[in-house]
Parts: C-alpha cells; structure tokens; sequence
C-alpha cells in the first residue's frame, strides 16, 4: 500500500498520458482524460506528503531486488512537499488550460505532453537513484520540447532549437559525472551513495563527478554562465506550457542539485564548493534582475526573474548548512508558485490587450479590478513585500546569510531584490494602472484564467499568513536531505 | 587497455564538440549522436574491464568473485536508448527547423529572438 501511494504521483499522469493518446481525435474525451489524471496525482501526491510530512520516509525496490540493487523509489519530506506542489500546478494548469487550450492544440498533443511532463517531474522527487533522475530529466526534455512546438510557429522551433542544444549538452554532463561516480563507488542509490561516502575520503573522481553533475543540473536550474537558452526559448511556448516551465522545470534541476551535492558531499562540503556556488548565485541574482528590466515582453521579462529567483536558493545552498538548505526549501515551494501565477497573469493580459507587450498594455485594473487584485498578489510576492510569501522567503534567505557573514551575498540579493521591485513596480504600472492608448476598454479575460490565477494567489497568501507551518516542513525536509535517509 | 580506451572517448568526445559549435544544424545533430556515443565510451570504462566472467555467483560458491561489473553496461543500454531518442527528436526538429526557415544556418534564424524584441516597437501579435 505505501509503494503504490510512492509510485502514484508518476504512473497515473503517464497512464492518463497513454490513455489521452489514444484519444488524439477527439479533444473533449482527452480533456476529461486529462483532468481526471491531474486530480487524481493531485490526491495521490497530498496523500504521500501527509504520510511523510513528519519525517517519516516511504521506500520502494521495483522488482522485489534488495535494495541497493534494484532501482528504487524514495519520499522523504523535501520530495513529497515538491511533489504536492507539483501536484497544485498541474491543477491550476488544468483548470488555465481550457481558456488557453483549444481543440486545435489537443489534437496536437496537448494533453499526452502535459502529463508526461508532471510524471517526469514527479518522478525526478520521488525517485531514489541517481540515474534514474536523470532518466527523468530527459524525458522532462522531450515533452518540453513537444510543448515549446505545438503550434509549430517558426519562433516556437526556433526557440526549441536552442532548448534543444544546450539541455543535451548540459544532459550529458550529468551522464560523464555519473559515469565517474559509478566507477568510484558502484552504486548510484541516493541513500547507499550517503552511507559509502561519508565512510571514506574524498577521491578526485567523486570530485570530479561531483563538479561535472554540478554543471549539469546548474545548466536545467539556470544558474549564471548557462541560463542563456531560457530567455531564448520559454517565451516562445504556449502560455499555460510556460506558465509550467516557469514553476517546475528550473526548480527541479534546482532540487537535483541539492540532492546530488548533499549526497555526495554532505553538509561540510570541500572548500571550494560554497564559494563558488555562492559566486553564481551573487551573479544569477544581479544579472538576470538587471536584463529583466530592459525587457518589454512580459515573457521575456518573467524569464528573467525565474533565473534570478534561482539564485536566491543557490544562495541558501552555498551557506552549506541547515538553515540555509531550509531557507532554499522554503524558497522553491514559494518560487514554483510566484512563477507559474506570473505567466498565467501574462496570458491575461494577453487577452485582455491583445499583446505581452508591456508598452501596449493597460487599463486592466479599471475593467476589471477583481482580476488585478488576484494578480497584484504573485506581483508584491515576488517583490518580497509582506504579508506575501516573497517576503519570508527572502527574509530567511537573508537571514541565514547574514548570520553566516558571508555579508557581500547577502547585500547582492537585497540589491537584487531593489531591482525586482523595479521591475515588477513597472509591470503594475504598465499593465494594470496606465490606461490604454486611445482610450480603449481592456477585453475581458476567460472565468477559468481567472480562477486559475485565484487559485495559485490564494495559496501564495496562505503562505504568506502562516509561513510557520511551510517553515516546520522546510525544516523536517532539510533534515531528511542532510541526513539521506541513513537513520 | 583502459589507456586506449580514455584516447578513443577523448577523440570522439572532441571532434562532436568540435561538430556541435558549428553554425550547421545538421552538424550539430550529427554531432550530438557522436557525442553520446564518445559518453557511452566513458561510461564503459566505468566499470572494472578486467574481467570477460559474467557475474554470475559459481556452484557451491557463496560469493562473486572475478566477474564484470554489470551496473555500466545496463547504464549504457539505456543511455543508448535515450541517446537514440534524443538524436530523432532534434532530428525532427531541424527537418522543421529547414521547412520554417529555409536555412540550417543557426546564425540567421531570428524567430526566437525578433519575438518580443525590446528594441523594436511594440505590435500586436496574433
């Protein structure tokens, strides 16, 4: 019973992806296909984290192998909380899609690609063995891929072109690192990795394995010198499919980098680590902050801010200690949801102007002020103004790294944080505030946009009003990844 | 053994890099299905070479002793098939790439980046 509730969260999206592929000609079957497959992993990825939320762990060895032998499934707190995450925005994608999905799209796809990409997403949580994360990763490319293309627009394949090149490449590092690992310690389970390493010195190829991995996964994160291909491709999706790149797929290569270093290296990694991860995160925050503000397309411009709100969680894995990895956990839960609402915001406003373009927009907080209330609050989040999430998230962040005296981090992410404010500053004013030139009345925006956008809103001011309890399983997840299950 | 071995990875691994920078979409892919084939390389030489015994526990034995590690070769199979899959969808990809375009050369497809361009003035799209 526990292994079908670990397994749950992955095989029903991917059978509800078979299913809904069989039914390619007709979309109101596969759309009812495709919902009842989110609800249901929703329920399922709620019930494992209610399972485990008190530091318990669910393991499971597929084919009834002995343990390290076998490929094994894993859910400790970090990777159910991911999961039930996951789970809230395959449900407001489900619900964002059926304004922005029409017929024409689900017999493109649609439906199969989305729910394989939630699989592989749950998947990479929940699994046990480093290779196999990788195998989920890969699969998170090719549907990827898939979504970024199915209008077939000459940007879209241009965009998935670049994608396309750099995730392979960035792919293969991560296939090198494990080649090295499994020549030092032959096993590649999390938990047996933990346990053999930290009974031995370091060698140079677990460094080196280590650092190339590190690269890898850093380049799916969209850590500094390799976020170039996700302003160059993600604003060329769909709306919903990059409303759920923008939440998902960065945080993922994010959470794989946490496991991979605290496994391998466990909290007092070498020298060298904390610095230089500490250096990217510096750079990703001020960097991608600052191109933000030269953008017009809100696109565009919400690409940007995905990268450097990664870095604000590098910068609480760089601290390499407990409240830092707690800080980065609380940072991901409320960063997946900012960022998904983010994007569904700018499909609104699409419809309701007609373009992303920031210079063309306006007049949404006159038509229609219910909705730019519901999209005023992922907004003053993300600027990290309380009472939103934003706010805890960067004031623990900070606070960890202030109490580590690492001072020159810290001051980056407040200056970059002045910059985020800038910026989201001139996405209020633009879109919602000035009125539209000429005088015209913003279009109304789809109920299920709305609700959608509602959704995810609520959730962040949850957070944001109780942050003790999302604070506690941060604190249990943090634990449960130091430790790596080897109670 | 394991000299030759490291020389042919190194080789294979440098020329699809070298393949992979070009500005030719069909060279990038060539290259990208060599590179996996120079990685698959790496990943053989993982485990220990030494041995051709397959790991299989002898009669009256109680443990393995001088068998081939196979972990890396059930790795490689199935960083062959992903390898395989990957190679046809940027296949796929470059084949509408050419169709959209009417170019390979990565230098001059601008679709991407013309799309919500900051520099030029703000349009409505459809």
């Amino acid at each position: 019973m526990d292994g079908l509730a670990l397994i749950a969260p992955v095989i029903v999206p991917l059978l509800g992806a078979a299913i809904a592929a069989m039914l390619r000609e007709r979309p109101i079957a596969q759309r009812t296909v495709m919902e009842i497959s989110v609800v249901t992993m929703a329920l399922a990825s709620l019930l494992l984290f209610l399972k485990v939320k008190d530091g318990y762990e669910l393991i499971m060895a597929f084919g009834s192998w002995i343990r390290p032998v076998a490929i094994s499934f894993r859910a400790d707190a970090l990777g159910a909380t991911l999961s039930l995450v996951t789970g809230l925005i395959g449900a407001a994608g489900m619900i964002y899609a059926r304004a922005d999905v029409a017929a024409r799209r689900r017999r493109s796809g649609f439906d199969p690609l989305f729910l394989s990409l939630l699989a592989a997403v749950n998947g990479a949580f929940l699994t046990g063995d480093l290779f196999n994360m990788y195998v989920w990763f890969e699969l998170m490319l090719v549907c990827a891929l898939g979504l970024i293309t199915l209008d077939r627009r000459k940007a879209q394949i241009d965009g998935a072109v670049r994608y396309a090149a750099l995730s392979m490449m960035g792919a293969t590092f991560i296939l090198v690192g494990i080649a090295f690992i499994v020549a030092e310690v032959g096993t590649l389970e999390f938990r047996d990795l933990r346990l053999t390493l930290a009974a031995r010195d370091l060698s140079l190829s677990i460094v080196t394995g280590g650092a190339l991995m590190l690269a890898g996964f850093a380049l799916k994160a969209g850590l500094f010198p390799l976020f170039f291909w996700l302003p160059a491709s993600y604003h060329t999706a769909p709306i919903v499919a990059s409303a759920v790149f923008a939440g998902l797929l960065t945080k993922a290569g994010f959470y794989a980098c946490l496991r991979v270093l605290v496994t391998l290296f466990g909290m007092d990694m070498l020298p060298g680590f904390p610095v230089a991860i500490g250096v990217i995160a510096g750079l990703t925050m001020v960097v991608c902050a600052g191109c933000a503000l030269a953008q017009t397309d809100l696109r565009r411009l919400f690409s940007f801010h995905i990268i450097a709100q990664v870095g604000y969680m590098a910068m609480g894995l760089s601290l390499a200690s407990l409240i830092g990895l707690q800080a980065a956990i609380f940072y991901i839960v409320h960063s997946i949801i900012v960022q998904t609402n983010l994007f569904f915001a700018a499909g609104a406003i699409y419809r309701a102007d007609g373009s992303f373009d920031l210079r063309t927009a306006g007049g949404i907080s006159r038509s229609q002020p219910l909705l730019a209330g519901m999209v005023a609050v992922p907004i003053l989040s993300l600027s990290g103004i309380p009472p939103f999430s934003g706010f805890w998230a960067k004031l623990t962040v900070l606070r960890a790294g202030f109490e580590q005296g690492m001072m020159w981090l810290p001051a980056a992410a407040l200056f970059a944080g002045l910059l985020t404010i800038i910026s989201m500053g001139s996405v209020w004013a633009n879109g919602f505030w000035k009125s539209r030139a000429g005088g015209r009345i913003a279009r109304p925006v789809p109920t299920s946009m709305f609700w959608a956008i509602a959704t995810l809103s609520a959730a962040t001011l949850a957070i944001g009003l109780f942050p003790g309890f999302l604070w506690e399983v941060a604190g249990i997840a943090a634990h449960a990844l130091e430790l790596g299950g080897t109670r | 053994m394991n000299l030759v071995y490291a020389l042919m990875a190194s080789v294979i691994v440098a020329c699809s890099i070298y393949m992979i920078l070009s500005r030719n979409l069909v060279r990038l892919l060539l290259g990208m299905s060599m590179l996996a084939t120079g990685v698959n390389i790496v990943i053989f030489m993982s485990g220990n070479t030494q041995s051709p015994r397959p790991p299989l526990i002898e009669e009256g034995a109680i443990v393995l002793t001088d068998a081939a590690d196979p972990l890396p070769q059930a790795l490689i199979l199935t960083a062959i098939v992903i390898g395989f899959a990957l190679t046809l969808v940027l296949a796929t990809l470059t084949l509408r790439a050419w169709r959209a375009e009417r170019t390979l050369n990565t230098g001059q497809m601008r679709g991407a980046e013309d799309l919500g361009d900051p520099t030029r003035p703000g349009k409505r799209e459809g």
